[in-house]
């Protein structure tokens, strides 16, 4: 079998003591960093990558990806426990996990997170073991146009699936596109929008634009805010593992979210998020059991499903970048990112001309999930503790790290002074409502947009009809102008503000 | 005219301006043609469209009523500038400012004066834990970086160390 032999590959490489050394520094250091509040998983990566810098690409990703999965942890411990979902696609375990903090069972609700997380995750890496090689060969049938067509979808997908305002996100979208075209052009050489200075001619960096976005612009905004307004952390936990009732329950939900996520998480755009809305409202569908607290108040199945879900949309969205090479949210871009510096450019070829390093982190995708809940589940309360550590102290540290982080990438104060600029300019974008994070997406695509629009119509001499005649190309785009035209729908655009309002 | 969503008003306003300037810009390329992109026709492309979409989030803003005119509020003066200065006079303290002479004056010295300065951001400032809140970032940021994973810092006062 194909499949075991490759597995046995990447369990070969990601199993030396010294990768799992690193794969548990790196579920370590994204848990800790990632339970801290008011520190998404994009802030922690941006911020815990420069760590990875002196390591060989293989144990770099490795513990990147544990990163990954220990501030997607964190991000839904400081969701149950603080109320404050760290980013979009724990937005929905917020609703019940809170309510089963406040009543004091944070101990269950972390557990059935973790366990929930931990299946799904083992689950999806098998899919994306099976599904890797298959698609590899795909990709290598995908020409400029289909390309092109696809980071189209991606970025409408993303649009669509991020709340608020549709127009003003398309707007990120084609302003972090911009910004991903300053630096030289790799056709002619120009160095475009550079203004002669030497540090843009090689481009903004991605590491210190998600640091002054998500480090420093959610810093100043949460300063800004009163104290009162900042949520914090007040209720006891008691009783760390879930009953035996409490398993009866959560096991099916489990099961659901987990193939609800690895169906939907593969869709290019925010197939975790998705999926976590998608396995929620599945839940709150299904008849209550006698006895069962309703949705809403502390349900256990209202975070174990949404969890499983996410996590398994997360390993799926794995996918589309492993074969394709691109990135499908932004925590995904900015892995790009760090796999760019590690001169890793991801893509189909990946895993013909590295076979190691591919199977390697897809091994080492299963181990993280294991590191997680090997870590977690007994060291809850220790997690707890550091929700704890008031805000005067933390906020300094953070401005710290990440200057130290981004200077270290390039041993330049250029880039301090970049981070600094995109912490002004990521305060103004909260100020005005306007969500960051497709930006990221954009910036990372801007540059293998423009690459391959400018291949595919030098291809066609000229001729735009080439993305509607190309039969794969022409899907993609009609699957976007779809996505477009549902979201336009008044019913579904009335339905989409509901949710996320019921969401906030 | 009234504008009925702040937020959105300037957004869009935001949008424009970065549209047009990117596509202003872009006409100092060649722009070539659909079979030859030049070096501007993608962002002269991208600028156009990012300056329409401007045009009608702003259009938006002043017709479609909201409840509370989403009004931007006030701007966090003081957690702003203290905590750019903070970043600016780390980036100093590092690399010094060759261009007027000033000495690097090394990681230490600007770990200090990061967290002091970033400190008065807050609500509270209470000197002695700032003091101990910096020696511990101070210490283990050296063992963490410069110790474990060997990264090049100048850890000293360059007028010093030589």
């Amino acid at each position: 079998m194909d499949l075991i032999n490759n597995l046995s590959i990447g369990f070969g490489v990601a199993f030396t003591p010294i990768n799992l050394l690193y794969s548990f520094i790196g579920v370590l250091l994204g848990t800790v960093i990632g339970v801290l509040p008011g520190i998404g998983p994009l802030a922690t990566i941006a911020m815990l990558l420069p760590a990875t810098y002196a390591l060989p690409p293989i144990s770099a990703l490795i513990m990147l990806a544990g990163i990954y999965y220990g501030s997607q942890y964190g991000g839904s411990t400081t969701a149950i426990l603080v109320n404050l979902p760290g980013e979009a696609s724990s937005v929905v375990t917020v609703l019940d996990g809170y309510q089963m903090a406040r009543q004091g069972r944070a101990g269950p609700a972390l557990a059935a997170a973790g366990i929930g997380s931990f299946f799904a995750g083992c689950v999806g890496t098998l899919m994306l073991a099976a599904f890797a090689a298959p698609l590899t060969e795909v990709a290598f049938k995908f020409g400029p146009a289909e390309y092109f067509a696809l980071m189209v979808l991606g970025l409408i997908g993303a649009v669509v699936l991020a709340s608020g305002s549709l127009i003003k996100a398309v707007g990120m979208i084609l302003l972090g596109l911009l910004m991903g075209l300053v630096g030289t052009d790799v056709n002619s050489g120009v160095a475009r929008y550079s203004f002669d200075v030497p540090e843009l001619t090689d481009g903004i960096g991605i590491v210190a634009v998600a640091m002054g976005i998500f480090g420093y612009g959610e810093i100043i905004s949460n300063l800004g805010k009163h104290v009162d307004e900042r949520e914090v952390f007040t209720s006891k936990v008691t009783g760390l593992l879930p009953t035996k009732e409490d398993f009866k329950r959560m096991i099916p939900a489990i099961l659901r979210g987990t193939g609800l996520g690895c169906a939907l998480g593969i869709l290019p755009g925010g197939g975790a998020l998705l999926s976590a809305f998608a396995a929620y409202t599945l839940e709150k569908k299904t008849k209550l059991k006698p006895g069962e607290v309703p949705f809403g108040k502390g349900n256990i199945r209202g975070v174990a499903a949404p969890e499983a879900a996410n996590n398994a949309g997360a390993q799926a969205s794995f996918i589309p970048l492993l074969t394709l090479g691109i990135p499908p949210n932004p925590v995904m871009a900015l892995m790009v990112g760090a796999m760019t510096i590690h001169n890793i450019q991801p893509g189909p070829q990946v895993m013909t001309s590295n076979p190691e390093l591919f199977w390697g982190l897809i091994a080492s995708m299963w181990i993280g999930n294991a590191m997680l809940i090997i870590l977690n589940l007994p060291l809850i309360g220790v997690w707890v503790k550091l929700l704890t550590v008031p805000y005067r102290w933390l906020f300094p540290g953070i401005v710290l790290f990440c200057a130290i982080g981004v200077y270290s990438t390039n041993n330049n104060t250029w880039d301090i002074w970049m981070v600094g600029i995109w912490g002004v300019i990521g305060y103004m974008f909260i100020k005005l409502g306007a969500e960051p994070a497709p930006l990221l997406l954009g910036f990372i695509l801007g540059p293998m947009m423009e690459e391959n629009l400018r291949r595919a119509m030098l291809l066609s001499r000229g001729d735009w009809s080439v993305f509607v005649t190309r039969p794969l190309s022409a899907s993609l785009l009609a699957a976007a102008a779809l996505l477009i035209v549902i979201v336009a729908l008044p019913t579904v655009k009335r339905k989409r503000e509901e949710a996320f309002v019921e969401v906030d | 005219m009234k504008i009925k969503s702040q937020k959105d008003f300037f957004s869009g306003l935001m949008f424009m301006a970065v549209g047009t300037a990117f596509a202003w810009g872009a006409t100092n390329y060649n722009i070539g043609e659909g079979a030859r992109m030049g070096p501007g026709y993608f962002p002269l492309m991208l600028g156009i469209l990012l300056a329409a979409i401007g045009a009608f989030t702003i259009f938006e803003a002043l017709v479609v009523e909201t409840e509370d005119g989403e009004r931007v509020g006030h701007i966090a003066w003081k957690p702003l500038s203290f905590i750019i200065a903070s970043n600016v006079v780390f980036g100093i303290m590092l690399g010094g400012l060759p261009a007027i002479g000033f000495p690097s004056f090394g990681l230490i010295v600007g770990i200090y004066a990061l967290v002091f300065i970033a400190a008065l951001a807050g609500d509270e400032f209470k000197f002695k834990e700032v003091l101990v809140l910096a020696t511990v970032l101070a210490i283990g940021s050296y063992v963490a970086f410069v110790w474990l994973l060997k990264l090049q810092f100048p850890v000293w006062p360059s007028f010093i160390v030589g």
